[in-house]
């Protein structure tokens, strides 16, 4: 690991002024991608900011009937809150599908979020990579890419976004909330917080040099929360599909992981009367390679199960 | 807000110019300098098995290397480094995480339980026990790491936490799968798995009991 300055923030300000100010600078709060990605000098910070004693740890109600999420609520306690297992079952579902309980017990909200895609080629510092040395190529396209983007890639990144409980939160329309260095606080819903590649996979987010303070949860919505993860062994993978979804009177709500750069959603194939349709809608723009073409039928067997559940 | 801008641009100035190297580093170009930036060295007190440590460390050392390299608690053992073993697993605060994914400066005023810290030789912890009545290992290099994870992962059971395998989020009950499923973040090389569960299977009927 390449050396760096730890300094212990002491307020969400503190922090975001730092990152503002030193290029160099990562907020570690769980570290469990971080660290990995430091080991393997593929992250290199000059300066870690350890945000872990600046509260941003609470699940409140919020005026509105929905739940504010601090930003550094670890995992399993997020997963395991009982008004989230109640009121928001697609997000515990979609949490305890992810990582091992050890990783969910350090790993944050934020820091889930804001978590690196596994793309075999982002981690392997000896192929180029476009999103972690820009502009040297994407080698995923013409190699190995089962577990890549299907859709919202573009031809200089197909990397997907990893993460579980980020496509429940897409489900379920939250906000992230951030804090910039003069104390200006943003909320951005999920496809405004996150970028697509374009020409540019280094950018993953919008929020700059900005802290995310907490995700907001509007209030729940009724009807049948499911998540289901279709991965190669049946515990501790990442997917390689998977819906977060919500059956109800209002209708049918769904996201999808493991086809994308970030979590996806396309309200309008929600209203087709059938999994294969509803697929087929989402999905119309898809351009998988030879090697990710099993997603499509794997996506519409999958969603079969649970609409027909 | 106190950023302390003072304090900082001080510590640009210590960690460039600490150490041997450095007395020429602030003649280097930008590039050079962030080369050659020296880590400094941080102050972290932890209690590790009950005992209190105070420490001065590179703040890139992980709890891991911490417990083993500096404080001679060999039992936790490193396999991957990377979180994907398990082999690594500690109790922090009662919780069961992977050591080698965090730092110890993060730790500070944090209580460690280690696979020393559970039992003696005359007085076992029950888990440990039944690693042993149901041949719970072959090699036993995880063994350390599928203990401290399964007292962490009673517990969160204990707690009513649900797993991927619980029919019902609000009341999950603790079945061989809940068990498997559970452990899925400790990885035996030796296969040991069946035994594994039924140790625990027992251990968790005498913990309850």
């Amino acid at each position: 690991m390449k050396p760096f300055a730890l300094h212990r923030a002491s307020s969400p300000r503190e922090a975001a002024t730092l990152l503002t100010r030193e290029t160099g600078a990562r907020a570690i709060a769980g570290g469990t991608n971080l660290l990995d990605l430091m080991k393997l000098q593929i992250e290199t910070p000059s300066l870690l900011i350890d945000i872990n004693r600046i509260g941003l740890n609470a699940i409140e109600p919020t005026a509105s009937g929905g739940l504010r999420i601090g930003a550094l609520v670890r995992n399993a306690d997020l997963a395991a809150h009982v008004t989230v297992r109640r009121d928001y079952a697609v997000l515990s579902r979609a949490i305890v599908a992810g990582a091992s309980g050890q990783i969910r017990n350090k790993a944050t909200t934020a820091g889930n979020l804001l978590q690196r895609t596994r793309c075999p080629y982002f981690y392997d510092r000896s192929t180029p990579c476009n999103k972690r040395s820009p502009g040297t190529g994407c080698s995923a396209i013409d190699g190995y890419s089962r577990h890549l983007a299907v859709i919202g890639g573009s031809e200089a990144c197909i990397a997907t976004h990893p993460s579980d409980m980020a496509v429940a939160l897409r489900v379920l329309d939250a906000q992230v909330e951030t804090v910039d260095a003069a104390g200006g606080v943003r909320t951005r819903a999920l496809p405004d917080f996150y970028r697509l590649p374009g020409q540019d996979p280094q950018l993953e987010t919008n929020h700059g040099g900005e802290l995310v303070t907490a995700v907001n949860l509007p209030p729940p919505r009724r009807g049948r929360h499911f998540y289901r993860k279709v991965r190669d062994r049946a515990s501790y993978a990442f997917a390689t599909v998977s819906i977060a979804g919500i059956a109800g009177p209002d209708g049918r709500r769904l996201a999808y992981g493991g086809v994308a750069p970030m979590p996806w959603r396309d309200a309008s194939g929600e209203g087709e009367r059938t999994a294969d349709r509803i697929i087929e809608a989402t999905f119309a723009e898809a351009r998988p390679t030879a090697q990710k073409a099993y997603k499509l039928p794997l996506l519409r067997g999958a969603l079969r199960g649970e609409l027909d559940a | 807000m106190t950023i302390a801008e003072n304090d900082w641009s001080r510590r640009e100035v210590l960690t460039s110019t600490a150490g041997g190297l450095a007395g020429a580093s602030l003649a280097l170009p930008g590039s050079a300098l962030a080369e050659t930036r020296q880590y400094e060295a941080l102050d972290v007190r932890l209690v590790v098995n009950g005992t209190a440590q105070a420490m001065r460390i590179d703040p890139r050392v992980s709890l891991l290397d911490l417990l083993r390299e500096r404080l001679g608690l060999i039992g936790t053992k490193k396999g991957c480094d990377h979180g994907q073993c398990g082999a690594c697993t500690v109790l922090v605060n009662g919780r069961r995480i992977c050591s080698c994914l965090t730092l110890a400066v993060l730790h500070e005023g944090d209580e460690v339980t280690t696979v020393e810290g559970l039992g003696s030789r005359g007085a076992l912890h029950p888990l440990q026990s039944a690693f042993i009545a149901n041949d719970g290992f072959q090699c036993g290099f995880c063994t350390p790491g599928q203990i401290c994870s399964a007292i962490g992962m009673l517990d969160e059971v204990a707690r009513g936490e649900p797993s991927h395998v619980s029919d019902d989020l609000l009341a999950p009950v603790l079945s061989d799968p809940e068990i498997r499923e559970r452990m899925s973040g400790n990885l035996c090389r030796c296969g040991a798995y069946p035994n594994i569960v039924a140790a625990i299977r027992e251990a968790a009927g005498e913990m309850n009991a």
